[in-house]
């Protein structure tokens, strides 16, 4: 039985009930979805092993000069979180844009100096991240531009709640662009899978009930364009949709 | 007006500086040392910069930037004014970084820099923290340097901006057990507020809450268990904090 909690378009609250009744994505008349999680957006870089594989000379030499001993992370704030569905803006300077598609493990507890074997205490569920990024070479810098945009982060639709019958380290993710598959991997490729990960992060910094953290992106990110339909599907956790529309044809008073 | 965040007896209230005192939004007319001073906004986004002193930067042997740089942090960093900043055992250099803070007052998208004063609610102080053993050269500096629990006190007062006639003219100073180790003006910012407005809200909308940690001039200094730190910036305030270990 795997339960489900989900934020409709004006409703104050999160909804819940078991997937085994309906899936609310079947039914033909579904209000849409908000953004099923309140708090922070963390995520982490490099915790692919074929992503730091794939640039493995690189992390030796300038800028980098040695590969890291810390969980590099990154916050998406505010501005960036868009649900289920809604359109991905295209900066008008920019042609293409940078799928990641990420797990988000969603915090249940308030979670500080969090041990290994702990750390799944403090989850309360599941959720598909979409962390768009303009692409770029270099992660010398904090790459504010180019990942802190608005709308550059769909959450959704909905959080599974957190179950034995799903274990996160061993989840399938695959990425379909305008319906064709362009990207496939498995959570069971982290370099930190979900509890160290967590650990490791707790001991310097707390998380709050409503986080998420983004267990990382896969390599070989797919790029988009103006129009691409996106669709992220993880293994047991759900489909986030969302369409990339140009930025000026979002603006108001301009019909879609 | 100064506004500030405290908690009074079991009770978080907003607190105007009045006499001398704080009058409490209740109208209680209070000591200020009978209460726990918070962070004097309740964040949204943190925007926070690095080598925005061209004499900062160079005192750490790097070129000023071309182009801001800017990094962000979660709310779980911010600490009140006399709160404990935990200093972890194994490190060996943790320095103060005295800043001046722009909170940002109205929804801001594609504001000129002409403009941007219009959308500044007022300035408080930061002491944004760095732990330089964690430094790595990813998203550097990363949220373990930058992002840690307790690691930037802020406060203690919100002062509204028409009661700061230039922000980019301000004495900042910063004194360990009383003696002075640091001292600035905003005027030596290599990228002003306005243009730091202008710069961020050219590619993301920034809303009220928001708050821009300007970055800190020259004078860096190792800092130890149980110093007692003041960062003060003329015309908005005195901020403490003080070192302890990190024993949890």
């Amino acid at each position: 039985m795997k339960k489900i909690k989900y934020k409709l378009l004006g409703r104050q609250q999160l909804q819940e009930f078991n997937m085994e009744d309906h899936d609310p994505l079947q039914k033909n008349n579904t209000p849409p979805f908000d953004v099923p999680v309140t708090g922070m957006v963390y995520g982490a870089l490099l915790n692919y092993k074929g992503e730091v594989e794939a640039i493995s000379d690189a992390l030796h030499q300038e800028p980098y000069k040695a590969p890291p001993k810390a969980p590099i992370l990154y916050i998406k704030p505010e501005n960036t979180k868009i649900a289920h569905k809604m359109p991905i803006p295209l900066p008008a300077n920019v042609t293409e844009l940078q799928v990641g598609a990420a797990l988000g493990i969603v915090i249940g507890r308030t979670a500080s100096k969090v041990s290994i074997e702990e750390a799944f205490d403090y989850i309360d569920g599941y959720t598909i991240v979409n962390d768009i990024s303009i692409p770029h070479e270099s992660i010398y810098r904090p790459a504010i531009s180019q990942k802190a945009r608005d709308g550059f982060c769909p959450v959704g639709p909905y959080i599974v709640e957190k179950h034995s019958s799903i274990q996160p380290d061993r989840l399938k993710i695959q990425v379909f662009i305008n319906n064709e598959l362009c990207q496939e991997n498995s959570t069971a490729n982290l370099i930190r899978p979900v509890a160290q990960l967590l650990s490791e992060m707790t001991s310097f910094m707390t998380l709050d009930p409503g986080d998420v953290v983004l267990v990382g992106v896969p390599e070989n990110p797919p790029l988009v364009k103006a129009g691409d339909h996106i669709r992220i599907e993880i293994e047991q956790i759900g489909v986030l949709e969302n369409q990339v529309v140009r930025e000026e044809e979002l603006r108001l008073g301009v019909s879609p | 007006m100064k506004t500030a965040r405290v908690a009074y007896k079991g009770r978080i209230y907003e607190a105007v500086e009045k006499d001398g005192k704080l009058q409490l939004n209740d109208h209680r007319l209070i000591s200020m040392d009978e209460v726990v001073w918070l962070p004097p906004v309740i964040p949204r986004t943190i925007f926070a910069l690095g080598l925005n002193y061209a004499d900062h930067a160079q005192e750490l042997d790097f070129n000023a930037p071309s182009e801001p740089l800017v990094f962000l942090k979660g709310p779980n960093t911010l600490i009140g004014h006399q709160g404990q900043t935990k200093r972890p055992k194994d490190v060996d250099f943790m320095h103060y970084e005295c800043e001046l803070v722009v909170v940002i007052g109205k929804v801001a998208r594609n504001v000129t820099s002409e403009e941007a004063y219009q959308y500044v609610k007022g300035y408080t102080i930061a002491n944004d923290y760095a732990i330089r053993d964690y430094l790595e050269n990813y998203y550097r500096p990363n949220l373990r340097v930058k992002n840690r629990d307790t690691c930037t006190p802020i406060g203690p007062w919100l002062v509204d901006a028409e009661d700061i006639k230039d922000p980019m003219n301000l004495t900042l100073r910063t004194y360990v057990n009383g003696e002075l180790t640091q001292e600035g003006s905003t005027s030596q910012m290599i990228f002003s507020i306005p243009f730091l407005i202008e710069y961020l809200s050219s590619f993301m909308t920034l809303s009220p809450g928001d708050m821009i940690l300007t970055g800190t001039p020259k004078g860096a200094v190792n800092t130890k268990i149980g110093d007692e730190v003041i960062t003060e910036i003329e015309g908005i305030g005195r901020l403490l904090s003080t070192i302890v270990e990190d024993d949890g």
